[in-house]
């Protein structure tokens, strides 16, 4: 599975972090970082992380 | 399984079943011709003209690819003893269960005045029809409503250099309501130091004008001059086709602890429309306007339609406000800590973290600020998570 977000949309609103801790997280600043090539087990916590993105900028390929 | 309304929580809905087993046919009815999108931005980005609407839509999951879409029409009636639903095309469509999501209207104002000039922001065609005025050389804007709608529009506005904004609100804050005296002086000052002016303490009388909206009389006696006036003083819910059926439907449809409606295995509420006692707080029904509730209520909701029996509904609140360079990021029910409100960290006058309290018990935590205040809030939420409900 492959995680696409698209920065130039992030807000950083961080709601991506609660659904599927293991692939987002906010770093210091507040701003996000993630793992763009999760174990394919993660692909129901990501597909909620998608889901509660306020700005939709997460993507699943593959 | 029919689900009346097409929105998010629709949307939400339909996935949330396909997720949790639902194999049988699904159609969605629902009144606008656009498939699901997202509102937020309408106040926001698309006011601004920096969203354009293709972005908007929501990208459903591969697993409601097989779903009936009937756009463009109204559920007008409903029968639920018999199981069925009238749609505004005459057509009856028979179910084995329903989902409730029709969701909001905005309120109006029913005071004395034209009507033209006046407008509401729910819709992609209100922001569209907002917009085209806002960016007219001159405009001079008065929003009536100092909440959560009201004051994004309002900012947004200023970022557009509409020069004469106004907000009139009978309250003496902004969203003093749901936030409190603290946030409110906060926001108060930050709006004004970008530009957007007050009248507060004085709510509106009526609008003058012929043909056209030319000024806003409050009660006071005031009148201030407007060329276009945004009306964002609460909503209604749709909830007029489910008449008749014995429900209770002040102020939307009651549910029980399991969203279900009436009594009913089979029919569930969700989304906004939804009012739903919350086992994390006091058992008292409540409806919650926010953009986490649609998702979190369609996971619910979609288990006990196919009986996975789960334990009472709990969501913990959450919602965010964008407003000029600065967000307001709220987790739990800062609404039922109002007596008891305590900076946790920072300072009103820049970037705060603000905590709420119920009998000492934290029970919401806002931030107003930068990312970093934002971020620092979320560090609360597990806290909030943790907290035993409020009868316990
Ligand atoms: C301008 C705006 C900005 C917002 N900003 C934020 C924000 O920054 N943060 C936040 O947390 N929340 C925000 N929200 C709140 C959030 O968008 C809502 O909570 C969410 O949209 C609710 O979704 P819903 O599907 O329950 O209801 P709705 O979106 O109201 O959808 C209901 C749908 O049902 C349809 N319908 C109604 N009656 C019928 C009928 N009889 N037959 C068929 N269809 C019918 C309607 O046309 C509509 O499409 C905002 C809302 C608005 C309007």
């Amino acid at each position: 599975m492959k995680v696409v977000v698209d920065m130039n949309k992030c807000q950083d609103h961080g709601q991506c972090v609660f659904a599927a801790p293991d692939v987002f997280r906010l770093d210091e600043n507040g701003r996000l970082a993630y793992v763009s090539d999760p174990d394919d087990a993660l692909v129901d916590e990501v597909e909620e992380a998608a889901d509660v993105c306020p700005l939709q900028a997460i993507r699943i390929e593959g | 399984m029919v689900v009346a309304g097409a929105s998010m929580a629709g949307l939400r809905a339909a996935e949330q079943l396909r997720a949790a087993g639902w194999t049988g046919a699904i159609t969605l009815v629902g009144e606008e011709p656009h498939m699901p999108y997202n509102r937020p931005p309408l106040s926001k980005e698309v006011l601004a003209g920096k969203a354009a609407f293709e972005s908007l839509a929501f990208r459903p999951r591969a697993s409601v690819a097989d779903v009936e879409w009937r756009l463009g029409t109204r559920v007008v009636a409903s029968r639920l003893a018999e199981r069925t639903v009238d749609l505004d095309d005459g057509s009856r469509l028979s179910y084995d269960a329903l989902v409730v999501a029709t969701g909001m209207r905005p309120r109006r104002l029913s005071c004395p005045g034209p009507l033209a000039g006046r407008h509401t922001v729910r819709t992609l065609a209100d922001a569209r029809g907002l917009r085209a005025e806002l960016t007219r050389p001159g405009a001079r804007v008065v929003v009536v409503g100092a909440g959560f709608i009201g004051c994004e529009v309002a900012a947004t506005a200023v970022g557009l250099g509409v020069a004469e904004v106004t907000v009139v609100d009978p309250l003496p804050l902004p969203m003093v309501g749901p936030l409190g005296e603290l946030l409110g002086h906060a926001l108060l000052r930050r709006h004004e130091e970008r530009g957007v002016r007050f009248a507060l303490g004085a709510g509106v009388a009526g609008f003058e004008g012929e043909d056209r909206v030319t000024g806003v009389v409050l009660a006071d006696g005031t009148v201030l001059p407007a060329d276009v006036v945004v009306e964002s003083v609460g909503s209604l819910a749709n909830t007029e086709w489910l008449d008749g059926n014995g429900l209770d439907l002040t102020d939307g449809v009651l549910t029980d602890e399991q969203l279900r409606v009436g009594g009913r295995p089979e029919v569930v509420a969700v989304g906004d429309v939804a009012r739903f006692p919350n086992a994390r707080y006091d058992g008292v029904p409540r409806r919650v306007e926010h953009w986490s509730i649609p998702t979190d209520t369609a996971k619910h909701a979609a288990k006990v339609l196919t009986g996975a029996g789960p334990a009472p509904f709990a969501p913990l609140p959450t919602f965010w406000s964008d407003q000029h360079d600065f967000r307001l990021q709220s987790f739990g029910a800062p609404a039922l800590g109002r007596d008891d409100v305590r900076v946790l960290d920072g300072d009103p006058a820049a970037d705060v973290l603000v905590g709420y309290h119920h009998h000492g018990r934290l029970v919401g935590v806002v931030a107003l600020g930068g990312p970093a205040t934002v971020s620092a809030a979320a560090r609360h939420r597990a806290a909030l998570l943790q907290q035993p409900a409020l009868t316990a």
